[in-house]
């Protein structure tokens, strides 16, 4: 149905998505979802040794990308963005330096990179990319937790039902899943290594589950 | 206190290690590696409840899950108590607390026993079902009385100060059981590389090997099992789960195990240790390797105390170095039954005879019993035993070849412990649980697991293989059979040497005559739980109950928490005679999850107290608990309801909202409306299929209201949905509908329409919403941003993307409350930050928080529905009278239209929305309240429509109502009544459901 | 609980993140308005309830989000194929 790419520049101008520099100046400082559980007192304070070590790795840009997998174009504008391709195969990931790619659905894909450059990144994606797409910021309604240590495995499977073995779950692969009563896009960065993206409003909970299920291992937070 | 029945030596259990424990408020002692059960009989502790029915004193019975009479209360304090615990899997520990659950006062002395007695001959089958149940009415009475006296155990009136959880698992091979079969099936599996579960209910692995003082390889059985379990552990992929019992095998090879962690250890659980755990696991291939429940025979007071099974005699010898008794009458129709009296014989005490149903069995056991001189008393049964609280005799006499009749004469043996062995019972319950229908052997006599679509396997006991040679063999080819399955190749495992003995035909034998007819004979119980006699079973099969699950239900039979896994196969064998059909006929019943009762911790888990639920809340949550905000759950939003100020009651609270938005400004945290961005070129046209109004002339910097509808044009969503690009919308939903709203553009876009472009995105959380309402909104917004938003500039349903309080934001120039409204959309992340400059900003102004029933109140004034209580899946656009959202002019047949056009649809007195003023203004018709025309009319009042929004409006002084009446807008000006439960009529006058600003004037400014 | 295979995602995953929705293969009439009340009300209302073989709308809720079909055993809950939108099962009831 697409006539997007016969289009003039002015015309196409006009169909692509509205966008806006969401962040404001450095004088405002932003609240990560996790903000009130202060996490930074938490580390100076807290335990040093235990099973489980935590990380909100807050105020990144996170950017939902929507397109066509078959279309070269779009492929290499892609590319041409982020330096790294998207990954096409289900269920794993890329990455670039401070940009990581994780595989959502056969049309989808989470973009994470630092949060100050992603205005950047979503004009970038306006100019380069052809035809039907979408690009959504999506960054204040996630966060992303890092969860280590010797017993990480052992308190993930508490909460989700993906088998985590890592025959099945190697390091670079992504599931969008249930994690505990909310769900939670898990990928493994390394062997005892994981992180999490999780919604905004279900944060508080994950956090209060998340202390808990690890009591028998111990918990340490990391600023 | 002595243990008279403990031997000085021989057995697992650790004389070193004493141990304390009460019983009845008096304390005994036990060693390490004891059950609770096998400390009991050490003690020579007889009578350990109390029957369900007839209040008879009941002894051991059994040594593992099948124990249906030591069924205890356990705990030392309120907080622990735990009900429901076999006494025969519960390890002992130091400073355990037990008590039996039946009894009053005692166990010992009961009052309900002399009852009994009368009541007992007067409480046939069905008793419950003819006495109790009418009237209906005093039910409750009749089942707490009944249930009093019964005494099953009970809840703990604290909370339970220990943790709980669930673990998802995932393997190859799980393997149920870890006796002979089961180590073998693991060990192959686990040397072939699978990833390995294997799981016992017993405290350690071994199963019957642990029982007996068989010979593997030469050496004691115990030392194979060790050696494989060492071994097993070393493998890292190989999870070994003592103390868990696999409880319920589900579809596709889903299992749940129930896995005690520390009940072994103390009356509470260790700080930060988990008490309980399932275990969720899905498994590529099971192994089902659960064994055999020996049966007990059926015979007159085959309940008094000191009757037991055989397999449980030797088990309590060799595991537990107890001998439960001093004088044994062994009966049996199988050879296994002989090892009792071997074991017996052997720990040193008097076997004063085996009683064998059979004539001239000739098998290695029963070879080893004549070889020792044990007096074997052939085609004969102990046809009743005598004692109250302990067997003291029994009698004996000759069977007729069938077993059907006593014949010749009848003899007695003094004797305090009689055994039986009625055969064995494959434990097919778990392949019950996934559906599968058991079918009967003769050859084994009982039941084995039926033909199933799971991916499992089955070894040693559960196939009536009881030789365990032939057990360790099936494990291995099980666990063979497996690794092929899931593409690994076979393993290299030599099996143990074992001396196979012979067997002689075990003989097909339930039930005992007795000289006199069963009906008149003393009690011979079949369900020793539920009191279920055999007496009792025939009687219901004369009362026409032939099916056996009727028959089971009509007598209660397995129905206690052990789920007749001693009585269920001689319950039917009584009935099939009954009925004169053979067992396979009658039929069996089966299983369900659990296996063995579980507490009600380990179901919830970790999902309790604050974590029972998710509470989802908005980036300005803390802000609202700091003001003292009521909340409101909405979905799993906790939304605030209102912010009472010190003093003030509910009501007060509401007016003074209320009046704040109206008179000067308010604020409404509105975050939790869904939020879906909608880009594509056919994006417009998308809007135009599932909203029931136009969207082709939405201009960009536009917002449109919409209600979306079902195919049969019923409302069941709405909002409001601004056009950012001319091919990107972002469209709200209701807080409680934003997923299903997104599922239901997703399921249309896949399914129905994929050839248009478009993309749905959740932005739910991604934006914060401060809305200020009211008519100081606009100079209040003018200070926290440098654009203009004047009227002029700024029209009513307008969108502009401008800055408040240095914060990028979305603002749309919308109206729910009728006031002049901003709604400010900005990066949740920022939220906090512009929300707080607004109420620093807006103090000049009075600016009000205010929360969802305020929103309420100030919408039900300008009659503006909320999708979900003003609607119920039954009203169309129509029927709300917003007909003009509804656009008939598209050329595409939108969602509901078609809908909207049924006959029905468009019949005359559909009920419709009206308002409704009372007479009395001071009134407040309750919401659900159903409408009438004549309150005094003949019964049933025919009724007209019911209350969906009901408010004081303080605004106008006097009540305001929302409501459904049959062809209400046509009726405006006439009366109705609503005649409330305590008699009294509110009166009310039908009207326009607009009562404040009906020209739309204050948000137009 | 079922175990299924996503065939988007590609793998087995538990039956908790899925939705089912309903019977498969159940288009909308492409001229809502040409339809009798009882052609209409067959579209909206009545399903099959088989014992037996079933083909099913499934979406994959807590993963990927997408829509796919499902023949199922109703009786002894085997899901026999999985297939994408716009795919004809292989396996159907005789």
């Amino acid at each position: 149905m697409s006539d997007l790419n016969n289009m003039t520049a002015a015309e196409s101008a006009a169909t692509k998505a509205a966008v806006m520099n969401q962040v404001p100046g450095p004088e405002i400082e932003g609240q990560s979802p996790l903000h009130h559980a202060d996490l930074a007192s938490l580390a100076k304070q807290g335990p040093k040794t235990g099973g489980i070590h935590l990380r909100e790795q807050k105020l990144l840009g996170h950017l939902t990308l929507r397109c066509n997998a078959e279309n070269a174009e779009q492929l290499a504008a892609v590319e041409r963005v982020l330096g790294v391709a998207l990954p096409l195969q289900p269920l794993t990931s890329t990455e670039n330096g401070n940009y990581s790619i994780r595989w959502m659905s056969p049309d989808e894909w989470l973009i994470l990179v630092p949060g100050l450059e992603t205005f950047d990144i979503e004009t970038k994606f306006r100019d380069e990319m052809p035809g039907h797409y979408s690009l959504v910021n999506s960054s204040g309604g996630s966060t992303v937790l890092e969860l280590s240590g010797e017993n990480v495995v052992d308190l993930l499977k508490k909460a989700t039902p993906v088998d985590l073995h890592s025959k099945s779950f190697p390091v670079g692969k992504v599931v969008s899943t249930l994690f505990a009563k909310s769900t939670a896009t898990i990928r493994r960065t390394g062997e005892q290594r994981f992180e999490l993206v999780i919604r905004r409003s279900f944060s508080d909970y994950l956090w209060l589950w998340l202390q808990d299920a690890s009591l028998e291992f111990g918990l340490v937070v990391e600023a | 206190m002595t243990q008279q029945n403990r031997l000085t030596s021989g057995g697992r259990i650790d004389r070193s290690t004493p141990l304390t424990f009460t019983y009845n408020g008096k304390q005994y002692k036990g060693f390490k590696g004891d059950t609770l059960a096998s400390a009991m009989l050490a003690n020579g502790i007889d009578v350990v409840a109390r029957s369900f029915k007839y209040s008879r004193p009941r002894g051991i019975v059994a040594c593992g899950a099948e124990e249906p009479n030591a069924v205890l209360q356990l705990g030392a304090t309120e907080a622990t108590q735990v009900p429901n615990v076999r006494a025969t899997q519960q390890e002992l520990f130091d400073g355990l607390v037990s008590a039996s659950t039946n009894g009053w006062p005692s166990v010992d002395t009961d009052v309900m026993g002399m009852i009994g007695k009368v009541g007992g001959n007067m409480m046939p089958p069905g008793f419950y079902y003819k006495t109790f149940m009418f009237p209906e009415s005093l039910w409750d009475t009749y089942e707490s009385m009944i249930r009093k006296a019964a005494g099953i155990g009970r809840a703990p009136r604290e909370r339970d100060p220990d943790t709980y959880d669930a673990v998802n698992q995932h393997c190859d091979v799980m393997i149920v059981g870890a006796g002979p079969a089961g180590l073998a099936a693991a060990l192959t599996a686990a040397r072939g590389g699978a990833r390995v579960i294997i799981a016992d209910e017993q405290n350690e692995f071994g199963g019957s090997l642990l029982n007996s003082t068989e010979q593997l390889d030469g050496k004691p059985a115990a030392e194979w099992v060790r050696a494989v379990v060492e071994e097993l552990s070393t493998f890292d992929d190989v999870m070994l789960l003592p103390r868990s019992t696999v409880n319920g095998y589900h579809d596709h090879n889903f299992l749940t195990i129930h896995e005690r962690r520390t009940d072994h250890l103390a009356d509470i659980a260790p700080v930060n240790t988990v008490r309980q755990r399932i275990h969720r696991v899905r498994a590529k291939w099971v192994v089902l390797a659960t064994g055999a429940h020996e049966r007990p025979l059926v015979y007159a007071n085959n309940d008094v105390p000191g009757c037991m099974i055989t397999g449980a005699v030797s088990a309590y010898i060799n595991r537990y170095g107890v001998v439960p008794g001093n004088e044994l009458v062994v009966m049996t129709t199988n050879d296994y039954g002989y090892q009792a009296a071997l074991d017996w014989a052997d720990a040193g005490r008097k076997v004063v005879a085996i009683v064998d149903t059979r004539e001239a069995a000739v098998g290695d056991r029963t070879e080893a019993a004549r070889q020792r001189g044990l007096n074997i008393i052939s085609g004969s049964a102990v046809i009743e035993v005598q004692g109250t609280k302990r067997v003291t005799s029994v009698s004996v006499a000759g069977l007729s070849s069938s077993g059907t009749k006593v014949i010749g004469s009848v003899t007695k043996l003094k004797a305090d412990t009689v055994a039986t062995s009625g055969g064995w019972s494959p434990v097919i319950h778990l392949s019950c649980h996934t559906g599968s229908r058991p079918v009967w052997s003769d050859s084994v006599v009982g039941f084995l697991p039926g033909p199933t679509v799971q991916k499992q396997l089955t070894a040693g006991g559960i196939n009536g293989q009881y030789e365990t040679a032939t057990a360790l063999q099936e494990g291995l080819d099980a666990g063979q059979k497996a690794l092929a399955e899931v593409g690994l190749a076979a393993a290299d495992v030599v099996l143990p040497d074992v001396k196979t003995l012979k067997v002689a035909a075990p003989m097909s034998l339930f039930h005992i005559p007795h000289i006199k007819p069963t009906s008149q004979a003393p009690k011979q119980f079949v369900d020793y739980q539920t009191d279920v006699t055999a007496a009792g079973i025939e009687i219901a099969c004369r009362e026409g109950f032939e099916a056996i699950e009727h028959v089971k239900r009509y007598t209660a039979m397995g129905f206690g928490t052990d789920q007749g896994k001693l009585g269920n196969i001689n319950g039917m064998a009584v009935a099939a005679k009954a009925l004169n059909k053979s067992i396979p006929e009658t039929g069996t019943t089966v299983f369900r999850p659990n296996y063995t009762p579980i507490a009600f911790g380990a179901v919830i888990g970790r999902n309790c107290g604050a974590l029972f639920e998710p509470e989802r809340y908005t980036a300005m949550h803390k802000w609202h608990v700091e003001q003292g905000a009521m909340f409101e759950d909405v979905g799993q939003w906790k939304r605030p309801w209102y912010y009472p100020q010190k003093g003030e009651s509910m009501q007060q609270s509401l007016n003074r909202e209320c009046m704040a938005v109206r008179n000067s400004v308010g604020i409404l945290d509105a975050s939790t409306l869904g939020k879906i961005d909608i880009q594509g070129k056919d994006a417009r046209e998308f809007l135009g299929r599932v909203y029931s109004n136009a969207w082709a002339k939405l201009a960009i910097g536009k917002c449109r209201y919409g209600l979306m509808c079902g195919e049969d044009g019923m409302v069941f969503d709405d909002g409001v949905t601004a056009c950012l690009g001319e091919n990107h919308f972002v469209m709200t939903t209701t807080t409680g509908g934003a997923a299903h709203v997104y599922e239901w553009l997703e399921i249309y876009h896949q399914t129905e329409w994929p050839e248009l472009e478009v993309y749905f995105n959740t932005v739910t959380d991604h934006w914060s919403t401060a809305t200020i309402t009211g008519p100081n909104s606009r100079k209040l917004l003018e200070e926290l941003t440098d654009f203009d938003v004047s009227n002029d500039n700024f029209r009513y349903m307008d969108w502009k993307q401008i800055t408040v309080a240095g914060v990028p934001a979305r603002v749309f120039r919308i109206s729910f409350t009728g006031e002049l409204s901003f709604e400010i959309n900005v990066q949740a992340n920022y939220g906090m930050a512009v929300w707080e400059q607004l109420i620093e900003a807006g103090a000049k102004y009075g600016l009000t928080p205010y929360g969802t029933e305020t929103m309420h109140i100030l919408r039900a004034e300008k009659g503006f529905i909320i999708a979900g209580q003003d609607t119920d899946g039954s009203v169309h656009p129509y029927d709300l009278g917003m007909g003009w959202c509804v656009s008939n002019q598209k050329p595409f047949s939108y969602i509901g239209k078609r809908g909207m056009n049924r006959s029905d649809c468009t019949r005359a007195n559909r009920k419709q929305l009206v308002g409704l003023k009372t007479k009395d203004p001071k009134q407040v018709i309750p919401e659900g309240s159903a409408a009438v025309l004549d309150p005094k009319g003949p019964k049933p009042l025919e009724i007209q429509g019911h209350i969906s929004s009901s408010y004081w409006s303080e605004t106008l002084g006097h009540s305001i109502a929302m409501g459904f009446i049959k062809g209400g807008l046509d009726k405006m000006g006439e009366t109705v009544y609503y005649p409330m439960a305590d008699g009294t009529v509110i009166e009310a006058e039908i009207c326009s459901p607009i009562f404040f600003d009906p020209k739309g004037e204050r948000q137009n400014v | 609980m079922l175990h299924i295979y996503c065939p988007h995602c590609a793998e087995y995953r538990e039956e908790d993140e899925f939705h089912c929705a309903g019977q498969a293969h159940i288009a909308r009439p492409l001229d809502p308005e040409a339809c009798s009340d009882q052609e209409w009300g067959e579209y909206l209302f009545f399903r099959k309830n088989p014992r037996g073989l079933h083909h099913e709308l499934w979406v994959h809720a807590a993963g990927c989000r997408k829509f796919f079909n499902m023949t199922r055993d109703t009786q002894s809950y085997e899901i026999k194929e999985v297939y994408k939108i716009g795919e004809q099962p292989s396996v159907v009831a005789e």
